[in-house]
């Protein structure tokens, strides 16, 4: 039995649907990391799985018990759970204050709570800013106590909120670190909503993606950026070469696709006539001034139409009949002399290449 | 400019030497006063929590048609209905309440219900909406959270209490009304300056004003104190 569990989920706000028919089910111990573009409605399915809000239609269930069965119900679920919001507010008192109020609440003892306070902020390295009024720090150090906060009531589930959005990349890094050492140390169940694809691949053993409302795709985080169900998807996950065109021919698993004029070789199981997307990542694309013989299916000979140095890496658009990108190394693209107008052959291989149907 | 002087030298002396009958009324005045912003408190604080956090038909018309409306209700109107329902004739007649400290108390905490009231619902409606949904969140009933929302609006809600005090102890209409203006019994600073003001006694008058001002200075210093606790 999942420890969570959503049926046909659906909440509609202001006429509009906010979250579609989602189905979920997260196991004891997972941590599954919900991503989607913002607007998508992660904070809205945290907010219903934590029973903070109450669903249009559909049903969420903790340990196989339905939370919204009852307002005592819905209470309890939540003191089994606790949730780090998008941006977390701390309460007008000390830091210490702010960590024990959960356990406060449980009527735990004085005693007790000032032990379990202490160990949570040495975790979170916060023990010297105990006595600090919490509303003094900075953001980074906000989202760390909304953490210990969270983590003190040793919940069975965390949910969390985009944990690193409003924040610099060094606080970032720090409570990327934090939640992995939560993760390695707790035996918790996580849900995580990001926007931040690499995040999640880094953090969870399973991700969700949301688009519009709606759950796109699930899996484990190889499968949803090697093979996204959609465009919307690939797009998301930052597959920047997305070409439309048709299978016009088919032997075994190895097809041939039509795409403005120019066959690609890809391997799919679509059938001839099958309107579909070739997408490719810019890093499986490689460049050479002369065609040379090697095991890649596809080599288009093409025009270079724009080229930009970001740190080591130089990003080459390249007009095959398509406009197609590539990502080659800075060096490699001042020792061959890629520069706009310069004719290469653009070569990748048919099995970097997905293929996903047209709707 | 002299009356104002002469004035100021006599509260000087008044207070200094602790006039026994500036004393008393002063510390009638705070009594009362007190008393009716500690009463209206423990009523509105708990019902403008019960009105925030619930949602019912009607809460906007409640708030804004009725409680904002009855903000700036004439004291004499408080008075008038007072004396109405507590006169000898009227239903609660039989209390025996008329023309004494209680009376004025009661027509106190109508007078300033609406604003404690009003007030406080607006300073917890101003706090970020993430602090009830973090205490949710954390397991807090509803009771737990409706404490420490009020807790974090403390400041704005001390303000709410202030203003009610304000309007309390610098109300004449009431007073008037249904205290009597009993020396020795229900005279109050204001019922006193009026009274003085119109035997022609200015610098008594003046003198008493400045206590008036005073004593709510002192009175908003020490609850600001009270609530930094």
């Amino acid at each position: 039995m999942p420890l969570i569990e959503t049926r046909k989920l659906s909440q509609r706000r202001d006429e509009q649907d906010i979250l579609k028919n989602i189905n979920l089910r997260v196991e004891r111990g997972e941590v599954f990391a919900l991503i989607g573009p913002t607007g998508a409605g992660k904070t809205t399915l945290l907010r219903l799985i934590d029973t903070l809000d109450t669903p249009t239609a559909g049903k969420t269930f903790f340990n196989g018990k339905d939370v919204n069965s009852s307002d005592k119900v819905r209470q309890e679920t939540r003191r089994r759970m606790a949730f780090v919001l998008q941006k977390p507010v701390v309460f007008n008192t000390s830091v210490y204050d702010n960590v024990a109020c959960g356990l406060r609440w449980r009527g735990m003892k004085s005693r007790q709570i000032h032990e379990v306070v202490g160990g949570i902020l040495e975790t979170v390295g916060l023990t010297s800013y105990k006595n600090r009024n919490a509303r003094t720090l900075s953001g980074g150090e906000v989202q760390r106590v909304a953490i210990a906060r969270a983590i003190a009531v040793r919940p069975e589930v965390l949910l969390l909120d985009e944990p690193t959005a409003n924040l610099d990349p060094v606080s970032a890094s720090k409570i990327e670190d934090l939640i992995a050492e939560i993760i390695k140390r707790e035996t918790i169940t996580i849900i995580m909503a990001t926007h931040d694809m690499s995040q999640g691949q880094r953090l969870a053993d399973r991700i969700g993606v949301l688009i519009d409302g709606e759950m796109v795709q699930s899996g484990d985080p190889r499968e949803i950026f090697n093979t996204p169900g959609d465009r919307r998807i690939a797009e998301f996950i930052g597959m920047e070469n997305i070409i439309d065109g048709v299978v016009k021919s088919s032997e075994g698993e190895m097809a041939a696709i039509d795409v403005s004029g120019k066959t690609v070789e890809a391997v799919t199981d679509f059938d001839v006539g099958t309107e579909v997307s070739v997408c490719m990542r810019p890093e499986d694309v490689t460049v050479a001034l002369s065609k040379y013989s090697s095991s890649a299916r596809n080599s288009l000979a093409g025009k270079i139409t724009w080229t930009v140095s970001t740190g080591p890496l130089c990003r080459v658009e390249i007009d095959c009949g398509f406009p197609l990108v590539a990502l080659v190394t800075r060096r490699s693209a001042e020792e061959m002399g890629l520069k706009k107008g310069t004719q290469v052959y653009a070569t990748f291989k048919a099995v970097s290449i997905h293929v996903i149907r047209r709707h | 400019m002299e009356n104002l002087w002469n004035g100021l030298v006599r509260a000087v002396e008044l207070i200094i030497t602790f006039d026994p009958e500036v004393m008393q009324i002063a510390g009638r005045s705070l009594m009362i006063s007190v008393s009716s912003t500690v009463i209206a408190s423990v009523i509105c604080i708990p019902v403008a929590c019960i009105i925030h956090f619930n949602e019912f038909r009607g809460k906007r018309f409640i708030v804004v048609g009725i409680i904002q409306t009855l903000y700036s209700v004439p004291t004499v109107a408080v008075g008038l209905f007072v004396f109405v329902f507590i006169s000898r004739v009227g239903p609660f007649g039989g209390l025996g309440i008329l023309f004494t400290p209680t009376a004025i108390v009661v027509g106190q905490v109508l007078l300033i219900t609406p604003i404690l009231l009003g007030l406080t619902i607006s300073a917890l409606s101003g706090m970020d909406k993430a602090i009830p949904d973090t205490a949710r969140s954390l397991g807090a009933s509803g009771f737990q959270m409706a404490l420490l929302v009020l807790k974090e609006a403390r400041f704005a809600v001390m303000a709410a209490v202030i203003l009610g005090f304000g309007r309390a102890i610098s109300e004449v209409g009431i007073s008037l009304m249904v205290g009597g203006n009993i020396r020795g019994f229900t005279r109050v600073l204001t019922t006193a300056i009026s009274l003085e003001t119109s035997k022609g006694d200015i610098e008594l008058s003046m003198a008493l004003g400045i206590i008036l001002i005073f004593l709510a200075l002192v009175a908003n210093i020490i609850m600001n104190r009270i609530w930094q606790r």
